[in-house]
């Protein structure tokens, strides 16, 4: 590791940056135009083409908002909630890889991926978890019987489907026998994608995915009818941007993981056959990895406008005696199968 | 046929499931994303409302420049928000009184048509005029020049009236 490593690191993590915060204004946009569509409306077309930049000016109109502590809320945890959320949902993208070959520059091999950890599967299970406290701290410290529910649901929800979510990585696990994210990629190669390999543990990570990013139907901790707004009652201004932009950034991350762990990230089957030179190979792969993150963002979207929000006991019902034990199942068959062949 | 009831009860092994109702529902968003939107983009696309519509009230002007009103101030006597105002004066043509001055005050009038409704010369109708935001409120009060309008804009209402009163 010497300065030029460092170097092409930091480079990395600038674009993966500035890529995912784009992003995640654009899926402001989107998310409104999809609800919009989707309840026959037109959504918001007037700032800039086709309403592109309407999340900017959305940003504009926070920023000059006042930026309100209540007196009675601890202002350091206060503070520091929002950071952890928005600080948790980007450093999870460090371990995605988006392309399979390598490219030369500097003299050097220069991976597509911004840190190949040998963990990657444990890295991205233990930052989503870390992503509780954010939700968790900003109710406790809002002082607000609420925030203060909506913070306790979140944590309740998460531990609940991070359960299930481990076990229905466990499969993956077993089938690519690495925790290494750019292994698992590759051990996709072709057709063998973990989603077809694995289909019912495909569907519970994706269900478990929702859970965790507090998508609809498992949007509790921000219930709006029953908990005006939940942990993020009390904050206003960029606090509050910082909250959206975490959510939508974890909608990202979740994509990414699902599009790497089950629909072979940068895969394209038999793309290997034409033979074409590594550039050209980096440039498809990197765009077959967006137009997979791109779709899994459609369907999170998709979904929020087509189901109802659970109830808490159903929540609960569902993440305990149906996610778990169909899970741990999945676990077991996986076990059989690959003890036979 | 007897709509199912739906309680926990008798929900069928795939509804159960979850999963593919889900999908179904998704199945209808998605048809609902690609039809056509309902949404009116209003400062583009205007709306025209019906002859029926009940509009700002204007005065009639006929084809040879004068005023239907006769200034016998019986909307103005009608008006519930006292809206109207109208001073009487003579003049030499076949009807002999004419309004000096007519002001509709727009913030107080409410729409209810009672001054179409009551004059006995058809000469102040509702329009079709929907747009009225002002910014000053001296704006608000018209005068006669702004009232009056030629009897070819407003010969839909008055069909419609003939048809219906």
């Amino acid at each position: 590791m010497d300065f030029t490593d460092i170097i092409i690191s930091l480079i990395k993590i600038v674009v993966m940056f500035g890529v995912v915060l784009l992003t995640v204004a654009e899926l402001v946009y989107t998310e409104r135009r999809i609800s919009a569509f989707i309840q026959n409306r037109l959504g918001p077309n007037r700032v800039g083409w086709k309403g592109l930049l309407q999340p900017y000016a959305d940003v504009l109109k926070l920023l000059l908002k006042e930026d309100i502590v209540p007196t009675a809320a601890n202002r350091f945890i206060h503070t520091l909630a929002p950071i952890i959320s928005i600080g948790v949902a980007f450093s999870t993208l460090a371990v995605v890889p988006i392309a399979g070959e390598s490219i030369h520059l500097f003299g050097r091999e220069v991976q597509m991926v911004i840190a190949d950890v040998n963990i990657g599967i444990l890295y991205i299970l233990a930052l989503t978890s870390m992503g509780v406290y954010g939700l968790t701290l900003s109710g406790w410290s809002s002082n607000n019987k609420y925030s203060l529910l909506g913070g306790l649901r979140s944590a309740a929800q998460m531990i609940s489907y991070e359960l299930s979510m481990g076990l229905s990585v466990i499969g993956v696990i077993m089938v690519t026998g690495s925790l290494q994210l750019t292994e698992v990629v590759h051990h996709q190669a072709g057709w063998m994608w973990n989603m077809i390999l694995q289909p019912v543990g495909f569907v519970t990570f994706v269900v478990a995915a929702f859970a965790e990013t507090n998508r609809t139907p498992f949007d509790l901790p921000e219930a709006e009818p029953e908990l005006v707004g939940g942990y993020h009652t009390e904050y206003s201004s960029f606090k509050f941007a910082l909250f959206f932009l975490a959510e939508y950034a974890n909608m990202i991350t979740a994509s990414a993981v699902i599009t790497t762990l089950y629909l072979g990230g940068w895969q394209i089957p038999y793309l290997e056959l034409l033979g074409l030179p590594t550039g050209v190979n980096v440039i498809l792969h990197i765009l077959a990895f967006m137009v997979k993150v791109g779709f899994m963002l459609f369907v999170f979207q998709w979904v929020r406008w087509t189901v109802p929000r659970f109830r808490y006991d159903q929540l609960m019902n569902l993440g305990w005696k149906v996610m778990l034990p169909i899970a741990l199942a999945n676990v077991i068959v996986t076990g059989i199968v690959i003890l036979l062949i | 046929m007897q709509p199912r009831k739906q309680d926990k009860y008798n929900l069928t092994f795939w509804e159960k499931m979850y999963i593919p109702e889900i999908l179904k529902g998704m199945k209808l968003t998605l048809e609902q994303m690609l039809k056509k939107k309902e949404t009116r983009e209003y400062p583009e696309e205007k709306w025209v409302p019906p002859p029926s519509y009940r509009g700002a009230p204007v005065l009639v002007l006929e084809d040879n420049g004068v005023e239907r009103c006769v200034a016998c101030g019986l909307c103005s006597r009608v008006c519930p928000a006292l809206a109207i105002e109208v001073h009487a004066a003579e003049t030499e043509d076949e009807k002999e009184r004419y309004p000096e001055l007519f002001e509709i005050n727009m913030l107080r009038c409410i729409f209810c048509g009672f001054c179409e409704e009551v004059c006995p010369e058809e000469a102040i109708v509702m329009s079709s005029t929907y747009e009225m935001a002002f910014t000053r409120y001296e704006d608000a009060i018209f005068d006669k020049e702004k009232l009056l309008t030629p009897v070819e804009k407003l010969r839909p209402r008055l069909e419609y009236l003939h048809a219906h009163r």
